[in-house]
């Protein structure tokens, strides 16, 4: 961290220049292109940069740029953090974020899931942090099962301490395979994608929400020692002291976030109602979640990329008077097979005024006539608002899910919101 | 339609075979039945549960290598569906689901296995993935005309003399880059992964003719839609 070598030096300097290039040209945020150039001159680089420092890697199908920025929020309590908030999250976004800031002494890195075993291996981070793995964009990212596989013979051979939500089988029978391991009762709300022992592939007997276990093998949830109270809105420590949640960020995935972040910053000493303060203080995160005053109405943007996303997001929209946009493409960076719109069920939506835009909105259509809920075809943002304030002049508050590229879409629409 | 005036639909294991949008088959078979004024009962049979015989259409989806093995396992050890399929049940398989209702097909090292030995065919793994959109022509003696779909496998399909090739490929992998799917009597398979019914109405109405005989039209809705604008993005 303070002494590179030389070698290394040169790489994570031209590393930089290219990045502030990238951004003086308009061309991205730097992160990517900064740290390919940085690795050519250096293969070893993302070691080196890692080196003396204590990091956290977080990784999940969902909830990772969120975690990340919770994690790194708390630590800062402690000085500089060297963090991929941009989300730049495969190994080129690592370097930029160590390069970025080399004095800083704790690291929060979010991990692409198929990235995980490579960066776990070069970073050799003091925690690896597993939320959750549930079916995702299926022509460009792993099947989850081989994921969690791999996964768990990358932490058999680390010395890494895992802090990992117990109530996912998938990610808890990942995290069993490292050295040692703090245990969140995180909740699990889309549970289609684990049915099955990862052990033997038995039928796992799941009863009683959270608990789990199979049968056939007797592999079980393990013991945990955090907890979320969704009900309170409350945080259980290990202690078992209640810590009022209160966060700035909606829903049960969010409060699931929060625990595992402050789990996580209790590795490096942060006290949990210290954590919890520092937590309130995110409002947004890459604009998710965040708020766009337009034409008179708060249009609140949602971004859910797969079903399990999907399924929070409804958890969270408004009362039902609040028209809901949703909007999907399929393009390279969101899969470009919409099959997984038949594994969210839309009969939530009954009888809520919704529209459907974006590049597969014909998909979308068939999807909702399919489960009986009536919608609104549109073209843009403003088009909807449009139609609700002639018709419906009183409304203030509209609800907007988006997949990954119609959410970038909109939200450069909007001045790149934050 | 046996012994009731209720059209049975049977989704075998979607705790194991059901990977991507399979759900969407089930939703569709069950939706254009109805409109028509036919009442649908729909049977989820999960892994450990022995599958109904007197069911009228089962359909299996798409899994990864590990379930697909363990589902090909318990389907033989229950020999449930292989009994409804002698009995003239309509059987439409899906992706891993297509292999597997096979005489063998192979697991991730290669190795052929068992397959349940409903349909004729044999199915191995192929060099590359199989990634994308498919366009194919299906049989013109089934009255389904061109249909599309996603393929995501690595599977290479050789079809035995008791099945038909189901169509021929306009665009995409399919069996062997030159058919997609098979078919023996009222068992059918694709490479179509996912909802292959609801992108192509007229293929969800084929099952749903074997079983009840002639079909009253519906209107054209979004599925048409959707059909006609999945071919046309497809051949661009």
């Amino acid at each position: 961290m303070s002494e590179l070598p030389l070698r290394a030096q040169l790489a994570s300097v031209l590393g930089r220049s290219a990045a502030s290039l990238s951004r003086a040209t308009g061309r991205g945020d730097g992160s990517v292109i900064g740290g390919r150039v940085a690795l050519k001159v250096e293969p070893d680089l993302l070691a080196k940069l890692a080196r003396g420092r204590r990091i956290a890697l977080v990784s999940a199908t969902n909830g990772k740029t969120t975690t990340t920025r919770l994690i790194a929020q708390a630590l800062r309590e402690f000085g500089d953090v060297a963090t991929n908030e941009h989300g730049a999250n495969m190994p080129t976004g690592h370097i930029t974020a160590l390069s970025d800031n080399r004095s800083a002494v704790n690291g929060v890195l979010e991990v692409d899931e198929k990235y995980l075993p490579q960066v776990l291996l070069a970073t050799q981070p003091a925690f690896v942090v597993l939320m959750n793995l549930s079916r995702d964009q299926m022509d460009r990212a792993s099947e989850i099962n081989l994921l969690a596989k791999k996964w768990r013979m990358a932490l058999g051979k680390s010395s890494t301490h895992v802090i990992a939500n117990a109530d996912d089988p998938l990610v808890a029978w990942a995290g069993l395979g490292a050295p040692s391991a703090t245990w969140v009762s995180a909740g699990q709300r889309w549970k289609e994608d684990s049915w099955c022992c990862p052990e033997c592939g038995g039928h796992l007997k799941r009863d009683v929400d959270p608990y789990w276990e199979c049968p056939e093998c007797g592999l079980a949830r393990p013991k945990t020692t955090w907890a979320v109270d969704n009900d309170s809105d409350v945080l259980v420590t290990p202690e078992g002291q209640r810590v009022k949640l209160r966060l700035n960020l909606p829903g049960d995935a969010n409060r699931s976030n929060a625990a595992i972040a402050a789990a996580t910053a209790a590795g490096y000493g942060m006290h949990p109602e210290r954590t919890v303060e520092r937590l309130r203080e995110i409002t947004s995160v890459a604009g998710r979640y965040t708020s766009v005053v337009t034409m008179g109405v708060e249009v609140r943007l949602l971004l859910a990329k797969n079903p399990a996303g999907w399924l929070e997001s409804f958890a969270v929209l408004d009362p039902p008077r609040t028209p809901v946009i949703l909007a999907v493409n399929a393009q390279v960076p969101d899969g470009k097979d919409t099959s997984w719109l038949w594994d969210v069920d839309y009969t939530v939506l009954r009888g809520r005024r919704v529209f459907v835009m974006g590049e597969r909105r014909t998909d979308l259509a068939l999807r909702l006539e399919t489960d009986d809920v009536e919608f609104e075809v549109a073209d843009r943002v403003d088009e909807a608002l449009n139609r609700i304030k002639a018709e419906q002049p009183d409304i203030t508050k509209v609800d907007l899910i988006a997949n990954y590229t119609a959410f970038q879409q909109i939200r450069t629409a909007y001045g790149r919101v934050q | 339609m046996t012994n009731t005036s209720t059209l049975r639909i049977v989704w075998i294991y979607p705790d194991l075979l059901s990977t991507y949008g399979d759900r969407g088959n089930v939703l569709i078979l069950k939706r254009r039945a109805e409109l028509r004024g036919i009442s649908t009962e729909v049977v989820h049979v999960h892994s450990p549960d022995p599958a109904p015989e007197q069911g009228d259409i089962y359909l299996l989806g798409g899994g990864e290598d590990r379930p697909q093995i363990l589902a090909a396992e318990r389907l033989r050890a229950d020999g449930g569906l292989a009994r409804a399929a002698a009995r003239g049940a309509c059987v439409f398989a899906v992706c891993a689901g297509y292999q597997i209702i096979g005489e063998s097909y192979g697991d991730d090292e290669a190795n052929p296995l068992p397959g349940v030995g409903i349909l004729d065919i044999r199915s191995g793994r192929g060099q590359a993935r199989a990634v994308g959109e498919v366009v194919a022509d299906v049989d013109p003696s089934l009255g389904v005309g061109r249909i599309t779909g996603f393929e995501y496998h690595q599977g290479r399909t050789r079809i035995g003399p008791s099945a038909k090739p189901f169509s021929t490929l306009v665009h995409g992998i399919g069996n062997d880059e030159r058919t997609e799917g098979a078919y023996q009597g009222q068992v059918l398979g694709t490479y179509l992964h996912g909802p292959a019914l609801p992108r192509n109405p007229q293929l969800a109405d084929l099952l749903l003719r074997w079983r009840v005989g002639g079909l009253a039209p519906l209107p054209p809705a979004w599925g048409e839609r959707l059909h006609e604008e999945r071919l046309a993005a497809a051949l661009r």
